[in-house]
């Protein structure tokens, strides 16, 4: 609307107030304020609205006209603010559609498909708890027979952590067919040169072989995962001893070995899965166990899927941390 | 008023008048009460921040026509210490930090026309106008 128009209609809207049609008038105003602020008319305009309809409508003592000059320039300040404020709006707008774009980037950085194997079932989510993840994780198919799977916590959250992934997704990129705790030691010297003191990652590296059925792994500093032994029908801390990545340049990573029946199990997750705050408490590790037991007569993609569900309706859909779950299991 | 009119800075009355000499020409080309209100505005900045930073300089006024537009050109200058990060200065939420600028992105915004140029240790020039609406 012009100008003009906006006066006119601020004049009548003060004429009828005047007249003594109070509230209604009022009520009038505050639906125009509010037309007003979406087309960026200023604080000191509405004053000049005001002097001008006043000006029209009434005779004015000359004090009177006069003090309008003193509010309008009171004003002009908070109109400066307020333009301040819609230059600031727009400046988000830009932000966060970079943000989007940067989001897209990373995605890019994670497998889009699963590899498939016989005998062996995968489940996976990945959910980021800002909108970008400092969550890593793969499982890339090897040869014919072997796959790796890997999944790292970066400690820390959002753009940090998502630019130290890039990091990470890069030197693994370098090492194809190496073992677990080959890959651990070169990637521990890439993120000790390359990250900030502040900041470290954990990891879980593991190769499967579905030939025999074995899973080799070796941990740097990452939350223990589970193994599920079908036939004990009981739930196990996945060991291992490793030093977190980026700490210590000679860190050595032993490695260890499972070996899977049918029906057994492997859970990997980041500790955003793990430290959930139930009402006053943490979750423990049983009760976690607890859950996906609960699950189990379900694929590997839905004791995943279900699992997060389950803890985002219990921690009162509250997500404070990325979470990543990976499932791997025998199935025959 | 085609002779422009220039105001040396010295102090706080200086700045007053400036205002009032801005405020009344405005008045004189047919700016209507917030412009005049928005041009003294914009030279109360200005001067302050020749007043607090520089020590001293001055505000010249001039009226200016341009294909048939009527308008006031306000040219701010000093030999102070200039400002050595233009791009920041002008950043939106510097001027409240009251730093060397302050208020310049709010006066860009009240004017139709901005520009200014500093060399650290030299001075600053800052160029506005306002266009009679």
């Amino acid at each position: 609307m012009h100008r003009r128009e906006l006066q006119e209609q601020y004049e009548k809207l003060l004429s009828n107030f005047l007249a003594g049609d109070r509230e209604a008038q009022l009520y009038m105003a505050q639906q125009l304020s509010k037309s007003l602020v979406t087309q960026d008319i200023a604080p000191e305009d509405i004053v000049d609205f005001h002097i001008q309809a006043l000006e029209k409508l009434v005779q004015m003592p000359e004090p009177v006209r006069e003090s309008f000059q003193l509010l309008l320039e009171m004003m002009m300040e908070y109109g400066n603010t307020y333009r301040q404020h819609n230059v600031l709006r727009d400046k988000q707008k830009q932000l966060e559609s970079e943000i989007d774009l940067a989001v897209v980037m990373q995605q890019t950085m994670l497998p889009q498909v699963l590899p498939e194997f016989e005998g062996v079932e995968f489940g996976l989510i990945s959910v980021p708890a800002k909108k970008m993840s400092g969550d890593y994780y793969n499982i890339l198919q090897e040869n014919d027979v072997t796959f790796s799977v890997a999944i790292a916590d970066i400690v820390g959250k959002g753009i940090p952590a998502a630019l130290c992934m890039s990091m990470i997704k890069y030197g693994m990129d370098a090492q194809y067919g190496l073992t677990p705790a080959t890959r651990l030691h070169h990637l521990n010297i890439v993120v000790e040169q390359n990250i900030d003191p502040s900041m470290f990652v954990t990891m879980l590296l593991g190769n499967y072989d579905t030939a025999r059925h074995s899973f080799r792994y070796a941990v740097a500093g990452h939350e223990p995962g589970f193994f599920y032994r079908a036939c004990e029908q009981r739930f196990y801390d996945l060991e291992g001893r490793g030093l977190v990545l980026g700490v210590l340049r000679d860190a050595q990573y032993p490695e260890y070995e499972l070996n899977l029946e049918v029906g057994d199990m492997i859970v990997l997750m980041t500790d955003g899965v793990s430290e959930r705050k139930v009402g006053m408490h943490y979750l423990n590790r049983q009760e976690l166990t607890n859950l996906i037991q609960g699950e189990l007569a379900h694929t590997a993609q839905e004791i995943a899927e279900n699992l997060y569900r389950r803890l985002l309706l219990m921690t009162n859909y509250e997500l404070p941390d990325d979470h990543t779950m990976i499932v791997i299991r025998r199935t025959k | 008023m085609a002779v422009p009119c220039s105001i040396p800075i010295k102090n706080e009355q200086d700045i007053v008048l400036a205002r009032q000499v801005g405020r009344n020409l405005a008045k004189e080309l047919g700016y209507g009460n917030i412009e005049q209100s928005r041009v003294a505005t914009a030279i109360s900045e200005l001067a302050r921040n020749i007043f607090l930073y520089a020590g001293e300089g001055s505000i010249v006024l001039e009226h200016i026509q341009k294909e048939g537009r009527v308008g006031l050109r306000i040219t701010a200058n000093d030999q102070g210490p200039g400002i050595t990060d233009l791009r920041k200065a002008m950043e939106h939420g510097y001027s409240t930090s009251g730093g060397l600028g302050a208020g310049l992105p709010g006066v860009k915004r009240m004017m139709d026309e901005f520009a200014i140029d500093s060399m650290p240790g030299k001075g600053t020039e800052v160029v506005v106008t306002k266009w009679r609406s």
